[in-house]
């Protein structure tokens, strides 16, 4: 690899390039206006009024109040927060509801609390990638603390009627959470016009620094504080604020509502202009997740007889990013958690490839994509035994 | 993204001797499609009994692939008897180590190996691997006989270990307490094996060697065997000729301890470290 080919960029669920508006905004908060928003003079006090706006440009892009935003270290601490902190909230009912498709950030917590003595339901999915809506009612009572169900999921991109399910849940008196990392941005939200009681998303999945994220909390809700300290975030989540992080976030929410028509439009015409091409030149290939009810920016597709890390390392040639569900990649020895609820074949699992867009790609950046990858696959499979004859 | 050699790479992305041998004198398949990686190695004889060719094709990750590669160009111009003494070591030593867990990609490539000599041997009967031993880990096929091998060739200690080296444990656990007898039982036997060089019992021992004579005999000597039934030893302290132990685990209750201790303790002391030594327990404290 003489010559370092330029970046191809699609693997924007893992993380996303920092928005050049976003680093402007960010840059004085280092050097010069670096004062502690909590201070008693004029240097420090005016970071106050500079986070407050961040605030506010967050509640814009969820359609909340300002006073339900509180600032976290990102998703996975907000995924956290919201089911601990409901939990110790409501200590007398001990049974908590997720999928089992959820972020390990939030699956890994439910199976902690499960081995802690808490009731665990994990509702399945179909081969498409859907909730059984009957089967979640069915399992509501009263000894349900919380429902935690991710809006949208991060391998496949399929999309849950996550209103809908609030309230029924909500109706019930049960406190309802959704990991919402992958959705903010790409789907419009009115969080005051519906039931939703908490919701994580994560500055840098949409175009903001990592370290960085945000915990929604409905007016009303029970949480019990999760981090002790000083009184910052109304005391419900204690430290010193990450400003420039949060200045970032902010400038990112308001960029992601100017930007969200183009993801709908723009970066919706690309997925589907690779998914096409490419279902069309590979043979033995197929769609992971339902079609429509999906997000704009991504598609996880099978390839049968080969091995998803060994695509990846040679797409990686080409600068090409994507990412895998196949066992190998993770370190681990099963595929992908997501792929299996689904019922999708191991063979198939072990296959799967997952590219995710952005607006900053390109029609070029596709174009790229859709010549390298057929010979990828072809290559791989003459020299994989189980191709039939 | 993995830490690969250079010669990982070199073999995953420029693959040698890919394909299959029309008319093989040996061929064998292993893996599945379900397990995540697979390879079918054929391989042709010359006259004098050395393999001439060797093709493979191989279903998985860049290791699995280098691995397999490697492995070709390793066993050609070998007679089969040289070609079956190649360990997974030796496969991953060739492309300079391979991830930890990455290693049962080197092991795929030696069983591949053996199930293709033996398909030669058996005049072309045994066309698949045979299930050689009795299943222990269901969801990946893996028999008591191939971990014992990987446990014996790598030196393993841990079932994490075991995992990482023949998938065995890496589903849903539930034989991960067998893999752990497993490992006591070979390690225990290495320990047999190895007692040809047993603890060097000096003439005249100062306090200090003497302690440590007697911390290494119990280390290499006493912990495998106690370790075996679930219990440990530990050394409290050595006061001129006595030696004071403390029991922990199961021998903290078993009701032939004492036994154990004249018996298995103070009867290796003994012999690895001085005839005058006795053994005493030290008395509970907690």
């Amino acid at each position: 690899m003489a010559d370092k080919p330029r970046t191809i960029y699609l693997d924007n669920n893992a993380t996303t390039r920092v928005a050049d508006e976003v680093l402007e905004a960010i840059r004085p908060y280092f050097c010069d206006l670096y004062g502690n928003p909590s201070s008693m003079h004029a240097f420090g006090g005016q970071i106050a009024q500079e986070v407050r706006q961040a605030r506010e440009q967050v509640a814009d892009l969820l359609g909340c109040d300002p006073t339900e935003i509180l600032f976290t270290s990102g998703g996975t601490e907000s995924d956290n927060a919201a089911i601990k902190g409901t939990l110790a909230a409501t200590p007398n009912r001990r049974k908590v509801i997720t999928t089992r498709v959820e972020h390990p950030a939030v699956l890994a917590v439910c199976r902690d609390l499960e081995a802690h003595g808490y009731a665990l339901v994990e509702l399945g999915v179909d081969r498409e990638g859907r909730l059984d809506l009957d089967e979640l009612e069915h399992h509501l009572d009263d000894d349900t603390a919380i429902v935690t169900i991710m809006y949208a999921n991060n391998e496949t991109g399929v999309v849950f009627p996550i209103e809908q399910i609030a309230e029924k849940v909500t109706s019930r008196g049960i406190a309802f959470h959704t990991d919402a990392v992958q959705a903010v941005g790409k789907i419009p939200l009115r969080l005051s016009d519906g039931s939703v009681g908490l919701l994580s998303l994560s500055g840098h999945k949409l175009h903001a620094p990592k370290g960085v994220g945000v915990l929604y909390v409905r007016k009303g809700t029970r949480l019990a504080p999760f981090m002790l300290g000083g009184h910052q975030e109304g005391g419900r989540r204690a430290g010193t604020e990450n400003v420039p992080g949060i200045i970032g976030l902010g400038k990112a929410c308001e960029l992601a509502g100017r930007f969200m028509d183009q993801e709908n439009t723009q970066v919706r015409r690309l997925r589907d202009r690779l998914e096409n091409a490419i279902l069309k030149k590979c043979p033995d290939a197929m769609l992971n997740g339902h079609k429509t009810d999906r997000l704009p920016n991504t598609t996880n597709i099978s390839f049968e007889y080969v091995e998803g890390e060994a695509i990846l390392l040679l797409l990686n040639r080409f600068g090409i990013c994507a990412s895998s569900g196949s066992a190998c990649t993770s370190g681990s020895l099963e595929p992908s958690h997501v792929l299996r609820a689904m019922g999708v074949p191991f063979t198939a699992a072990h296959g799967s490839i997952r590219f995710s867009l952005s607006r900053y790609t390109t029609e070029q950046d596709i174009d790229l994509v859709i010549e390298k990858l057929p010979p990828v696959i072809l290559r791989l499979r003459e020299l994989s035994p189980f191709v039939p004859k | 993204m993995w830490e690969y050699t250079e010669k990982v790479w070199d073999h995953f992305y420029n693959p040698r001797n890919v394909g299959e041998i029309e008319d093989p004198d040996g061929v064998a398949e292993v893996g599945s499609l379900a397990c995540g990686d697979a390879l079918k190695l054929t391989f042709k004889l010359d006259g004098k009994g050395r393999i001439k060719d060797a093709r493979f094709k191989t279903f998985g990750c860049a290791s699995a692939i280098a691995s397999s590669s490697v492995l070709t160009e390793m066993i050609k111009g070998k007679t089969l008897d040289e070609a079956a003494r190649i360990t997974n070591k030796e496969i991953a030593d060739v492309l300079g180590g391979l991830p930890e867990q990455k290693m049962h990609c080197s092991v795929m490539g030696m069983e591949a190996l053996g199930a293709a000599i033996a398909n030669y041997r058996s005049g072309g009967k045994e066309q698949k691997k045979e299930i050689d031993g009795r299943i222990v880990c269901t969801c990946f096929g893996v028999t008591d006989k191939e971990i014992e091998r990987v446990i014996r060739e790598n030196d393993l200690t841990t079932v994490e270990e075991v995992t990482n080296y023949c998938k065995a444990g890496g589903g849903c656990g539930g034989c991960k307490g067998e893999i752990e007898k497993i490992i006591a039982a070979v390690q225990q036997d290495r320990i047999k094996q190895t007692q040809a060089a047993p603890p060097k019992r000096g003439a005249r021992l100062t306090n200090l060697q003497k302690i440590q004579l007697v911390q290494q005999t119990i280390n290499e000597q006493i912990r495998p065997a106690l370790r075996a039934h679930g219990g440990n030893i530990e050394l409290v302290d050595v006061e001129g000729d006595k030696v004071i132990v403390a029991f922990r685990g199961m021998c903290a209750q078993c009701p032939t301890a004492e036994f154990t201790m004249k018996d298995v303790v103070e009867a290796k002391l003994r012999e690895f470290v001085s005839e005058d030594l006795f053994v005493e327990e030290a008395p509970v404290s907690e």
